[in-house]
């Protein structure tokens, strides 16, 4: 018979023993009649030669090997009912391990499915990214489409896919309405290994200039324009004003760096990037061939890296192509975070399992009576253990299951707060693995918070325990729960201080000057209609008639356009030097440059430190003209009076005369500009973009406004008036320069609200460990009080007596907490950038703030021993 | 009074079990009676302990048992050896004689010692 035979048959075998017994008993009595004796006698005889009954069966029972399921479901029983008894008490347990486990398991989800779950994709682990890196720069993604062709082409080890960030207005079928896209190269799909869901991809035949114009559109858009209706392949698409014909379907959910809405082929673009080797713009995604290693891969880019700096040392000079694992660039900007999240919630869940582990021991201790009862009536110790642990894994998994529900409530929830956009969030769900994970933690908390008091079973000097019920308590029971206080105190610092830290870089950086005036600026992208882009003067006067028709709207101060905007996202690095002569290629220094119309200084209200801004007659054919933040003065001239100097900037052609400096803007974000390894800007005449990257600055081009109210009220008549004569000219991504500068510390403010929580959390629940474990003390010395207090001792000795003991555990716990704070400090500050040193201030009043507290928890019991009746307490003795 | 009685070592009542099964299927107070008159009274089976053995053996295969009529007509559990079962007590019993020989072979010496 199979195990699970013998515990689904088991009142059957029930039975039979029962039967199997008494046809033993019957047959030795007839044998004992047989030989003389009377029945009554024979039966007596014979039950005394077979034992207790009930024993016999029992030990048949165990032989079974089913005993332990029966056992474990008779003390599940045992435990929900005793918790019935105690309500508040199994309330307060599973409330505080729900909160624990159900947070756990929500960064855990997170992490489970951004950082651990393969891609999306076939292989994941063969994906590659290449990325260019340069000394003074740092590593950037983006190659020349040339350099791109090349690497494509002579690769062996490596099969190469390229793409581009685009965009446009999608003026057919339906209503105007920008949306981003992707130029891929035609091998794209391929490599990842996805094909589209309806339809084909592009054919290297597609994926060069002048070839038909085809496009794959994204799932959404195919349902949002087409209705799902698959007579959308073969159809038209109008797209940044070209005509396309969609020829297939990407699958659903498919992002590449975020989503986006239509698929070109790259090698169509008609961007003069395209033929430039210094124009770096293109990712480039890659498959290791089968059986290359990333080391053999970095070593043929890098020969194929050197053989390009020789024949092109005008542009490849200086720069280092590295190879690395597509899913770690994917998740570098989230992967600290995530984990620091993780460990700070893990402290929480683990200060409630200390917590309720101390609830445990004060009930275990006040049950040693009952428990030594059991032993005398012959429980054995494994048994008892057994049944303690029994208990507290009910709890746990109770707050388990809880904790679960609560977390797939507050998942998206959590991933919508997220600052910024996190990597993969459309596949953050929760599946069998954060179901073993959660399901693991309550179990392995239930252990935790049981185990102490299962190892307090008594089974030594029972007369003891049964005779003082565990009213006397003993010094050994007071060193018991002292570990307990202690590391609470002590994770609780660490939280505190680390939510310190996070509060006060936030309030520094807040504080920062951005360099500019954030108030009543209002900010857009801006898609001039198809039409209006066909030659070089039609593109500048259609820009004019933008920024005249925006400056006519009431409310308007002043209206300028600009390439890139301060604390968006979007750069353009170029370098500069200050003589003609080049410098060795490494050594060349970098600068912002923003491509600016006269009114920008003004919208911005940048400080003018020197010189003059740009006006109308800085225009294409005069003298190429720049102005410099004082940063740049600084490291390229050592002064600030450089007006009149020249700059050669090599991306703008020939030499720029300096004609005035500004003030420095944090374009990297409050938090980031420090951090940025370019520290300087520079601003160039819009009206002097060589006509050849016209089309292209006309793409990227913001509009930006300054207004006398609240930026959003122009909003709505601004959109009405430059809708354009064809009525598909939109502003997109509008954000007002407060907000901007709000989200560029979105992060460092999302992490200083969750360690808030935290650290509250952790606050509260060292507390609640102080005051139950003085309480319950207190409640046990009830007796000693009474006689000090008889002897003569005064209300303030006996508060001190109580007050003594919990400052010992603080201070201990405090003193522990500290080291470990300035470990975690040190953490912190490697992840979140523009957080400090740890800080003395901070340090001082978030441990004040603790210790404060804990004395608070423990004056009230402290208070009650003193208020003791000496009389009640000596006659309850 | 019947011979003296010895207390069984540890771990012997399983092998005397299978020996006593090993002819024919047998009920548990057969089995009892049959080991006390084997041993001439020297063994007697602790009749508590027998039925606990007994399962053990048959949750581990090494006896079966079936419900069938004794000569009285009452219906009981007739137990007999498996194959596994008989493996089993081969195993056992050249341990047991090995013991045997072991144990008395110290006792020689001893004795042969104090001469």
């Amino acid at each position: 018979m199979t195990w699970w035979f013998r515990f689904w048959r088991r009142n059957r075998l029930e039975e039979q023993l029962e039967k199997e017994l008494r046809f033993h008993l019957d047959q030795h009595a007839s044998d004992l009649i047989a030989r003389g004796l009377s029945p009554a006698q024979a039966k007596r005889e014979a039950r005394i030669a077979l034992g207790g009954p009930e024993q016999v069966k029992q030990q048949c029972r165990e032989a079974r090997g089913t005993c332990w399921v029966e056992e474990l479901l008779q003390d599940t029983r045992y435990a929900l009912r005793s918790f019935r008894h105690k309500p508040g008490f199994a309330a307060i347990t599973v409330l505080i391990s729900a909160l624990g486990i159900g947070a756990t398991t929500v960064m855990f989800t997170v992490i489970n499915s951004v950082l651990l779950k393969p891609l999306p994709f076939s292989e994941p682990a063969r994906l590659v990214v290449l990325h260019g890196f340069l000394e003074h720069l740092g590593e950037f993604w983006g190659f020349s489409y040339p350099d791109f062709k090349d690497i494509h082409q002579q690769s062996r080890s490596l099969a190469v896919a390229g793409w581009t960030y685009t965009g446009g207005t999608i003026g057919a079928p339906g209503e105007p309405q920008y949306v981003d896209g992707r130029r891929i190269s035609a091998d794209l799909f391929p490599i990842l290994g996805i094909s589209p869901l309806y339809g084909r991809g592009f054919r290297s035949d597609e994926d060069r200039p002048g070839a038909a114009p085809v496009a794959i559109i994204s799932y959404d858009l195919w349902q949002r324009r087409f209705a799902g209706d698959r007579s959308a392949l073969s159809r038209k698409l109008i797209f940044d004003g070209k005509n396309y014909v969609v020829i297939g379907i990407a699958p659903p959910g498919f992002q590449l760096s975020g989503e986006a809405d239509v698929f070109t082929p790259l090698g169509q673009s008609t961007d003069p990037r395209m033929q430039n080797r210094s124009a770096a713009f293109i990712n480039v995604v890659a498959r290791l061939a089968s059986g290359v290693t990333l080391n053999q891969a970095q070593e043929e880019v890098s020969l194929m890296n050197r053989r390009l700096a020789r024949d092109y040392p005008k542009s490849d000079a200086g720069v280092r192509m590295l190879v690395r694992p597509f899913m770690q660039d994917m998740v570098k900007d989230v992967r600290g975070t995530l984990w620091l999240l993780l460990s700070a919630v893990g402290l929480v869940l683990f200060i409630a399992c200390v917590n309720i582990a101390s609830l445990f021991l004060i009930r275990a201790v006040s049950r040693e009576r009952e428990l030594a009862m059991r032993v005398a009536l012959g429980a054995g110790r494994g048994r008892l253990i057994r049944q303690c642990m029994t208990e507290s894994a009910v709890l746990g998994l109770c707050g388990g299951l809880l904790g679960i529900f609560a977390a797939a409530v507050s998942l998206h929830p959590f991933v919508a707060l997220w600052p910024g956009s996190l990597p993969r969030a459309n596949e953050i769900h929760i599946d069998w693995r954060v179901l073993c994970f959660a399901i693991g933690m309550s179990l392995l908390c239930g252990f935790l918070f049981g185990l102490t008091p299962a190892l307090r079973v008594p089974m030594h000097r029972l007369e003891e325990a049964l005779r003082g019920g565990g009213r006397t308590v003993t010094a050994g029971s007071r060193r018991l729960h002292s570990p307990f206080v202690i590391s609470e105190i002590a994770l609780a610092v660490v939280l505190l201080v680390s939510a310190g830290m996070l509060g006060h870089t936030l309030l520094t950086l807040s504080s920062l000057n951005p360099g500019l005036d954030a108030r009543n600026v209002l900010t857009a992208r801006f898609a001039l209609s198809p039409n209006a882009m066909a030659d070089p003067s039609q593109i500048r006067s259609a820009w004019q008639d933008v920024l005249d028709r925006a400056r006519k709207v009431p409310d308007v101060q002043f209206a300028a356009l600009a390439d890139i905007i301060p604390m968006r996202e979007g750069e353009n690095v170029l370098n500069y030097r200050t003589t003609p002569a080049p410098p060795p290629p490494d050594q060349e220094p970098f600068a912002l440059a923003s491509s600016v119309t006269p009114d920008y200084l003004k919208v911005m209200g940048i400080p003018l430190h020197q010189g003059r801004f740009f006006d109308d007659n800085d225009r294409e054919g005069g003298e190429p003209v720049v102005v410099v933040d004082e940063n740049l003065a600084q490291h390229a001239f050592g002064r600030k009076d450089i007006v009149g100097k020249r700059l050669w900037i090599q991306a703008l052609g020939g030499p720029s005369r300096i004609i005035g400096v500004v003030g420095h803007v944090r374009h990297w974000g409050l938090a980031g500009d420090d951090q940025s390894p370019v520290h300087d800007q520079m601003y160039y005449p819009f009206a002097q973009v060589p006509v050849p990257l016209l089309h292209f600055f006309s793409s990227v081009m913001s509009i930006t406004i300054r207004t006398r109210t609240s930026p959003l009220n122009v909003v709505d008549p601004l959109q009405r008036e430059l809708r354009g004569a064809s009525g598909d000219q939109a502003l997109y991504e509008i954000r007002d320069m407060e907000q901007l500068i709000g989200a560029s510390l979105a992060r460092q403010r999302f992490l200083s609200f969750l360690f808030g929580i935290f650290a509250g959390l952790a606050l509260l629940l060292a507390c609640i460990g102080v005051y139950g474990v003085l309480a319950y003390l207190t409640r046990q010395r009830t007796s000693e009080i009474g006689v000090r207090m008889a002897l003569g001792a005064s209300e303030g000795d006996v508060m001190w007596l109580v007050m003594r003991q919990s400052l010992k555990m603080i201070a201990i716990g405090v003193g522990l907490g500290m080291i470990a704070a300035l470990a975690a400090g040190r953490l912190l500050r490697h992840l979140v950038e523009g957080m400090g040193p740890v800080n003395a201030a901070t340090y001082t009043t978030m441990i004040s703030l603790l210790i404060l507290a804990a004395l608070l928890a423990s004056f009230v019991p402290a208070l009650r021993a003193s208020l003791i009746d000496p009389v009640k307490a000596l006659r309850q003795e | 009074m019947a011979a003296q009685k010895s207390d069984l070592p540890q771990g012997t009542l399983d092998l005397l079990i299978l020996k006593a099964v090993a002819v024919e299927p047998v009920h548990g107070y057969a089995i009892a009676q049959r080991l006390e008159q084997v041993s001439r009274g020297v063994v007697q089976v602790p009749e508590g302990s027998l039925y606990p053995a007994l399962h053990r053996l048959e949750n581990r295969g090494f006896l079966a048992a079936d419900w069938k009529k004794t000569e009285t007509g009452r219906e009981a559990k007739f137990y007999k050896l498996t194959r596994k079962g008989r493996k089993q007590l081969d195993v056992e019993a050249a341990s047991w004689q090995r013991l045997i020989e072991g144990v008395a072979l110290i006792l020689g010496i001893a004795e042969g010692g104090a001469q």
